[in-house]
């Protein structure tokens, strides 16, 4: 007997997803799903928006690692909350996760709530978390085939932030090179070049940031 | 390396269907998208080892890859976007529109009644 389904296979982690995003919208709170490769600088841009915008936006970080709470300690330093998860080795977030985090968050105060994904550009493109938008930053130095090795991660990017442009002289990076191979994937995505470390840039993706809390 | 979840989300929906019709599986269909590639070895390694000892166990998987069509905004080819090859095969331009990509679906399974 042959039964045809049709069904969408991770429908579990949609279904979920879908009640987080009801969530985020019942709290008038932004969520954005941070992802790229580990040590591209997530969490330092993280704590540095923080920092420069204590006092006119409110944010609360989810961390999600393999292990440690490394990154959660890091934003706690800010003075913003931060929730850690530990997925003890799976190599991405699930929307079932999430949900378990956001008890530990007051939410309805907030006017954005970061994801910061386990650092991987493979796996983690595929779980909706229930966020409005996903964020995805490369690094200069993790070098400029990125886009065209990892398309999927890209090509469902709604911001990407190449980070620690203040290194580009340093290294053979080609940002024409980067931003072509970006928009043969995905056409619509804003791209932001700064430096977490230096502050150059960041402007740009903080006036980004109000402009979509003020549509949230 | 996210094929582990696959194969358990796929084999939760088999599994349920198996019990309610007092059957075991034989065979189902899953199809992937471009840009949601499922590595069939991967997938069917995890399969195997979940199905283990359930009605499920030594059923076959087929693994379908939907191509992503695409059309060169250049030259207006149309043709199957190769994540690997990007690129329009007539005139090299990085310039085209996608349809939208194939979701990851359980397309069928087929069942046979328990002896």
């Amino acid at each position: 007997m042959k039964i045809s389904l049709n069904k969408k296979i991770l429908d579990k982690n949609d279904e979920c997803a879908i009640q987080n995003n009801e969530f985020f919208a019942d709290n008038d709170v932004l969520c954005l799903n941070v992802i790229s490769s580990p040590g591209s600088g997530k969490t330092t841009t993280l704590s540095r928006t923080i920092l420069d915008l204590a006092g006119e936006v409110k944010i609360a970080v989810i961390e999600g690692d393999i292990r440690t709470d490394t990154d959660a300690q890091k934003i706690r330093a800010t003075g913003a909350s931060a929730v850690q998860i530990e997925t003890k080795g799976s190599c991405h977030l699930s929307a079932q996760q999430v949900t378990g985090a956001l008890t530990a968050i007051p939410a309805a105060e907030m006017d954005v709530i970061f994801i910061e994904n386990v650092g991987n550009l493979v796996c983690p493109s595929d779980f909706a978390l229930g966020e409005k938008l996903r964020v995805v930053v490369l690094s200069v130095p993790e070098g400029d085939d990125k886009p065209i090795k990892y398309p999927g991660t890209f090509a469902k990017a709604d911001v990407i932030l190449i980070n620690k442009i203040d290194l580009i002289d340093y290294i053979d990076f080609s940002l024409e090179r980067v931003i072509a191979d970006i928009r043969v994937v995905n056409d619509k995505a804003k791209i932001f070049q700064l430096s977490a470390t230096t502050g150059e840039g960041m402007e740009n993706w903080y006036n980004w940031l109000r402009a979509e809390i003020q549509k949230s | 390396m996210h094929e582990t979840m696959v194969a358990q989300s796929i084999f939760e929906s088999i599994q349920e269907l198996a019990d309610e019709h007092n059957a075991r599986a034989i065979e189902a269909t899953v199809s992937c998208g471009q840009f949601n590639p499922i590595n069939d070895d991967v997938l069917n390694f995890a399969f195997d080892l979940i199905a283990k000892g359930t009605p499920c166990d030594g059923m076959k998987l087929n693994i379908k890859h939907i191509p992503l069509a695409a059309n060169c905004k250049q030259c207006g080819v149309k043709f199957d976007y190769d994540v690997y090859k990007p690129g329009c095969p007539e005139c090299n331009s990085m310039e085209f529109d996608f349809n939208e990509d194939a979701p990851l679906l359980l397309e069928d399974i087929e069942l046979e009644p328990m002896k």
